[in-house]
């Protein structure tokens, strides 16, 4: 068993525990921070897959930003306990049920084609997935999605703004 | 690096688990949060396709998957801080009408 296999099954064992954890907690600040566990493990699953920039994005604007806008929000609604009651008795063995049949498609065709994929064991080249290739590709061939993307963040940030405001009276 | 399957299959468990989160958990917050499990694990397979096919295409995608996810979250969180004003819960069973 190679270093990277230990490593990845730890982590992958580590990022399906959190996942669950998630899942599981009745409390949705626990919820959030398992959250946060699970996407400094994948952060590090980028790391392994060479691509360091991905990897440090996912930590500042994932378990950075995003994570402390839920816990922010969570903790300022105080409402971390909702959603106790179960409306509709056989919601939740349908969704075991339907989440098992999902597993087991996408799980058949995976392994239906793990002959068809050869293994790639070729070096990569210089640089790969480092942050000059990143903005060279973003600032080249996706200049247009770039652009639309800030456009994006701004109707985000307007929209965020005028939902939050509140009428005045 | 490992087989690029290894990598799929987790992004599977991990989609699925997130499925799952939405289909069963009755907290807004949380099915949102299971929500971004499961863009995660589309990101975990668009890079170990990248990865794979030595393009950097996939990590591009990652990271417009990942502005949508912040904007998403924003937009999604400032509802869900109104529609708790309004109804003072954000169990989605209560908010089954459109009216506020």
């Amino acid at each position: 068993m190679t270093p990277q296999l230990l490593l990845f099954l730890v982590l992958a064992l580590v990022a399906i525990a959190s996942a669950l954890g998630m899942l599981i907690s009745r409390n949705a600040i626990y919820s959030a921070l398992f959250l946060v566990l699970n996407f400094a493990t994948v952060a590090v699953f980028f790391l392994l897959l060479n691509a360091p920039f991905i990897a440090v994005a996912q930590v500042s604007v994932y378990t950075g930003a995003i994570m402390v806008l839920f816990l922010f929000v969570i903790m300022l609604l105080g409402a971390e306990r909702a959603g106790q009651i179960q409306a509709i008795q056989w919601q939740r063995p349908l969704a075991v049920a339907l989440a098992v049949i999902l597993l087991l498609e996408a799980g058949y065709i995976l392994l239906g084609q793990r002959g068809v994929v050869p293994l790639v064991t070729t070096q990569l080249p210089d640089g790969f997935g480092s942050p000059a290739q990143v903005g060279t590709s973003l600032f080249s061939s996706y200049l247009l999605p770039f652009e639309i993307t800030s456009v994006l963040l701004l109707v985000a940030m307007i929209g965020a703004i005028v939902l939050t405001k509140g009428e005045k009276k | 690096m490992l087989p690029v399957y290894y990598y799929l299959g987790l992004a599977i468990i991990l989609f699925t688990i997130g499925a799952l989160g939405v289909l069963i958990r009755r907290n807004a917050i949380v099915i949102f949060m299971s929500v971004e499990l499961m863009l995660n694990a589309a990101n975990l397979a668009f890079v170990a396709y990248a990865r794979y096919w030595q393009s950097m295409n996939g990590q591009i995608f990652v990271f417009f998957i990942m502005t949508v996810a912040a904007a998403e979250v924003a937009i999604g969180l400032a509802l869900i801080v109104t529609i708790f004003r309004t109804k003072a819960s954000i169990d989605v069973d209560q908010i089954s009408t459109l009216k506020g």
